[in-house]
């Protein structure tokens, strides 16, 4: 049975608990939520014991690990005091606003012998695990350019600014928020870039943040790769994300639900021919116990239930590999600011 | 209720296999009146149940059925809320904003309220009041069973929320003498959840089909909680999203015959006559 403490009662959090709660080897310990209508809610209709900061929650009920939910600028805090505190960590993503902070934590994680996660949930996706699995097996041969791109409707009019996620400095915007959706994609498919060559941040509606980030990455490996997010597009109903890879013997193309394979003349590959292959969700997927949103959110909170279990400190979405991600993040930051 | 339900994926841009498919879907639906023109041939195909998530165009469509008058009969399953306005204005506005965006007057005087803290009564008011906000657009409609929608059930079942259920179901029977139904992707967890707090022979409205797509615990745990306990099921997508061919699908979900009802969606006049007979057929075989 893992004790498990949630910080932050927000959009992820919220869902976290609720995931969290449903597994059945957690028991969850506590929750830190300021906002004290959630928080009394929850505990009225749950008793759930509610406490004040994360450092409370750690001293007072010593869980063995803890979900970070909270606005992207506080993770390096909450994160690092639970490591230093021997608790494992799932953090939502990003894992900090600077690679600097990230590789930190990702280092004291490792050297505790702690496990460590970062919620980039594209990875536990079967069509997208397939995609990986083909491009690392060499099925469409060489590669020579991988595209990613996610498009959605969270900001779709001027004004606003409620929440953290419309200010810069609490680490809003399209980038942290989609943008590293798609760039630990392109990672977990092709590895990281060895240089972001150009990116673009721009303002469509909001004042303090990006609604859309465009770049083009050089990879070791002599390939290209282009990365278009853009979190003002009402025409899609919710967050929508595809990622393709060209190479020389075909191109796979996939989002959350399908997954296109074309293969050239005598390029066949494993079960796939010649041509068009399209392979569905339905099949792609592995069942989970309990569903919320998504087989893939229940999947991830498996797999770091699981790492907690055995204190493996380098499960999928480990913090190094969100490192790499951060790493990225800010060098698209840098382009942009050279360019103008 | 009824064997045959038709849904409402497909006008909303809803398909779990393919994003391009609902696209040219949301294209095709964009006006009411091909909305309209499909129910119509549902209506002719027999089917008196229309199951609807609470878009923003189902008070259209609700309207324009109405002004009509030739749909004798014919009910409406209301599905609420819809999850992803919710979800994005959370996104952008945080919680406490999107409530307050969305919920009628006398919510902000509960919210000053409720900034101390959260008593079970508050939050069973404010439920209350989303609910009514939802069911605005079936004023003049008659809606014998009310659902709630998947994200919200299976939240409130992993939070352990549970009385809330019993709160919905007795809200929407004393403000709308319906029946409270559940969409769930845990059908086996939360059967015994609902009977539990108090809700008898509990309408719950699942997945449900031959390769067990999104039937979590698996096809042999929903068997088993179809024999032993009280729920009333609707299946639907016994043909998950198209992965199974529909005679082989439809047979295999009427050898179940635990379960009450079949909910399905299609646009084209063939399918609808195609899927209504095919149900027909093997649910008397």
């Amino acid at each position: 049975m893992a004790r498990i403490g949630i910080i932050g009662v927000g959009k992820m959090g919220l869902s976290h608990l609720a995931i969290f709660g449903a597994h059945p080897d957690v028991e969850i310990v506590g929750i830190v939520e300021p906002q004290s209508f959630v928080a009394s809610a929850v505990k009225s209709q749950t008793g759930i014991e509610t406490y004040k900061n994360h450092e409370r929650l750690i001293d007072e009920t010593r869980p063995d690990a803890i979900v970070v939910a909270t606005p992207s600028v506080t993770h390096v805090e909450v994160a690092s005091y639970a490591l230093e505190h021997d608790v494992q960590v799932f953090v939502e993503k990003p894992l900090t606003l600077s690679s600097a902070d990230s590789w930190r934590l990702s280092q004291l994680a490792v050297s505790r012998g702690l496990a460590n996660q970062v919620g980039y949930h594209n990875r536990f996706i079967g069509t997208f695990q397939e995609v990986a699995r083909l491009v690392q097996a060499g099925a469409v041969g060489q590669v020579y350019h991988v595209d990613g791109k996610a498009s959605g409707p969270v900001v779709t009019k001027p004004k606003t600014g409620f929440t953290w996620r419309s200010k810069k400095s609490e680490g809003g915007g399209c980038l942290h928020d989609y943008a590293s959706h798609v760039v630990d994609l392109m990672n977990f498919v092709v590895g990281p870039p060895k240089s972001v060559v150009g990116a673009r941040l721009h303002n469509i509606y909001s004042k303090d943040v990006e609604d859309a980030v465009y770049a083009l990455f050089d990879y070791a490996g002599g390939f290209s790769g282009q990365l278009e997010t853009n979190w003002s597009d009402e025409t899609h109903r919710k967050m929508s994300t595809t990622i393709a890879v060209y190479g020389s013997h075909g191109k796979i193309l996939a989002d959350r639900q399908e997954l296109q394979v074309f293969l050239k003349k005598g390029a066949s590959f494993e079960q796939y021919p010649e041509g068009w292959t399209t392979r569905y969700i339905t099949d792609l997927q592995a069942p989970v116990s309990y569903y919320l949103r998504g087989e893939e959110y229940s999947a991830q909170v498996d797999a770091f239930v699981e790492a907690v279990d055995k204190r493996n400190p380098h499960p999928q979405n480990s913090f190094e590999s969100a490192y790499a991600t951060d790493w990225t993040i800010d060098r698209i930051i840098e382009r942009d600011k050279a360019g103008r | 209720m009824d064997r045959i339900m038709f849904g409402d994926n497909q006008f909303f841009g809803v398909n779990h296999m393919s994003e391009e498919k609902a696209r040219a879907q949301a294209v095709r639906f964009k006006e009411t009146s091909s909305i309209v023109k499909v129910l119509r041939d549902a209506y002719e195909a027999g089917i008196r149940t229309f199951m609807c998530t609470t878009h923003d165009q189902i008070g259209d469509v609700v309207d324009e059925i109405e002004r009509r008058g030739d749909f004798d009969g014919f009910v409406y399953y209301p599905g609420m809320p819809y999850a992803h306005k919710y979800a994005n204005a959370v996104s952008e506005l945080g919680v406490m904003e999107t409530v307050k965006q969305y919920a009628p007057g006398g919510m902000m005087e509960m919210l000053v309220k409720g900034a101390r803290s959260a008593m079970r009564k508050d939050v069973e008011q404010l439920m209350s009041m989303l609910v009514d906000a939802e069911m605005k657009r079936f004023a003049k409609a008659d809606t014998p069973v009310i659902f709630l929608q998947n994200v919200i059930t299976d939240l409130l079942l992993g939070l352990k929320m549970h009385d809330l259920f019993k709160d919905f179901a007795d809200h929407v029977k004393s403000h709308y003498g319906a029946e409270a139904g559940f969409f769930s992707m845990n059908m086996p967890m939360l059967v015994p959840v609902l009977e539990k707090v108090g809700i008898e022979r509990p309408i719950v409205c699942c997945n449900y089909n031959k390769i067990g797509f999104r039937m979590s615990g698996g096809i042999e745990a929903y068997d088993h909680a179809l024999e032993t306990t009280s729920v009333r099921c609707v299946a639907m997508s016994v043909l998950a999203s198209g992965a199974i061919p529909p005679e082989e699908a439809i047979r295999w979900i009427c050898e179940r015959p635990r379960i009450e009802s079949i909910v399905f969606g299609a646009s084209s006049r063939g399918n609808i006559q195609q899927t209504v007979s095919l149900i027909n057929q093997y649910t008397q075989a």
